[in-house]
């Protein structure tokens, strides 16, 4: 039982369990799951600059950014009680390609070579970071939501605008991966 | 009639997110939020096992390497699809006793423009904003400035918005 609490989670378990945050946040109290809105309630608390995107009641959703703020805890707790001491298991293709640009420690899931504050003062780190943080923050609030909101909750409930915006989200980080990153990563 | 048109754009301006427009009517004390906490805590560990929050998933998932992030999203799919077909079906109400109502999403471009900027994203970072709360929860702290980026990107599209097509 310790060993697969230790151990990284298959699919057909977290999945699930993923899942089930939908029905959960209904039933707790009509929430709709979707987690990039809170990016849009940080805006409209800290600094909604009379703009009418960020002129809404946002106390209406301090759940949702006490529930991010549960996703952070949930990180941190997992990290601290419940980790994996193995390195991540990666496919073969991929760390052979990932070796060229000089990432070759998995050790940890959040890969070390990557995700260290000296790499943000490089390009390579720049644009991973700062310039993909803005695509995220920008895009999902275009489309109305990320992963959870649209791809899970959205499809869920059978809205088609959910499942066009998630096409779109696979169809971008396609083209990102296979065709961009290549030339960002050897920076 | 002035307060009824400030209520009007009030609920436009929040059913064009991912906002429930149809919030509870009840004053609930602070200490009711307790319970998104936990659920958000759950979430981020089921997260962090699965290694939903690992750029190396992401990069495996966009390059057709593994079945695993799609396993995820598509039994998660499934499981919503059939508890909100269960809700509906029995009219389940909330836990305080108020009828669970749905709301409609109307197709926009932003679907096409703003998903396919957030797939260019996403495959950067490796991350959707979820993950990126658990990462800065797991100690990778330069995360942190991929968050405000995120922000600053809501704020920059908050404040363009009426001029992106639609």
């Amino acid at each position: 039982m310790l060993d697969f609490i230790l151990q990284p989670w298959p699919w057909y378990v977290a999945g699930p369990l993923v899942g089930l945050t939908v029905p959960a946040l209904l039933i707790l109290g009509n929430k709709s799951f979707g987690i990039s809105s809170s990016l849009r309630h940080f805006c409209a608390s800290c600094m909604p600059a009379n703009i009418p995107f960020f002129k809404y009641d946002w106390k209406k959703e301090i759940w949702n950014m006490i529930f991010v703020l549960g996703i952070l805890l949930g990180g941190w707790i997992t990290m601290n009680f419940f980790s994996n001491l193995n390195p991540i298991e990666v496919s073969q293709e991929l760390t052979e390609e990932l070796a060229n640009y000089g990432i070759n420690d998995y050790s940890s899931m959040i890969p070390k070579d990557l995700y260290t504050w000296s790499e943000l003062f490089t390009l390579r780190g720049l644009l991973l970071f700062v310039v993909g943080g803005f695509l995220v923050g920008f895009g999902t609030r275009y489309a109305g939501g990320c992963t959870s909101g649209h791809a899970i909750m959205g499809i869920s409930n059978l809205q088609l605008p959910s499942l066009v915006a998630t096409i779109f989200f696979m169809i971008g980080g396609v083209i990102m991966a296979n065709f961009i990153l290549p030339y960002i990563l050897s920076l | 009639m002035d307060k009824n048109k400030l209520k009007n754009t009030e609920k436009e301006v929040r059913s064009l997110d991912a906002v429930c427009i149809n919030e509870s009517s009840l004053e609930h004390k602070w200490y009711h939020n307790i319970k998104y906490l936990i659920l958000g805590i759950l979430f981020g560990i089921v997260f962090v096992k699965a290694e939903v929050v690992s750029w190396f998933r992401i990069q495996e998932m966009f390059r057709f390497q593994s079945f695993h992030m799609y396993g995820i999203i598509g039994s998660a799919i499934a499981v919503g699809m059939l508890s909100i077909f269960i809700i509906k079906k029995f009219n389940i109400k909330t836990i305080y006793g108020e009828p669970i109502v749905f709301s409609s999403k109307k197709f926009t471009k932003g679907q096409v423009y703003g998903g396919f900027i957030f797939g260019l994203g996403w495959a950067l970072t490796g991350a959707c904003p979820g993950p990126l709360f658990a990462q800065i929860g797991m100690g990778a702290t330069v995360v942190i400035i991929t968050l405000l980026s995120a922000v600053a990107g809501t704020w920059v599209y908050g404040y363009f918005r009426d001029k992106l097509p639609n």
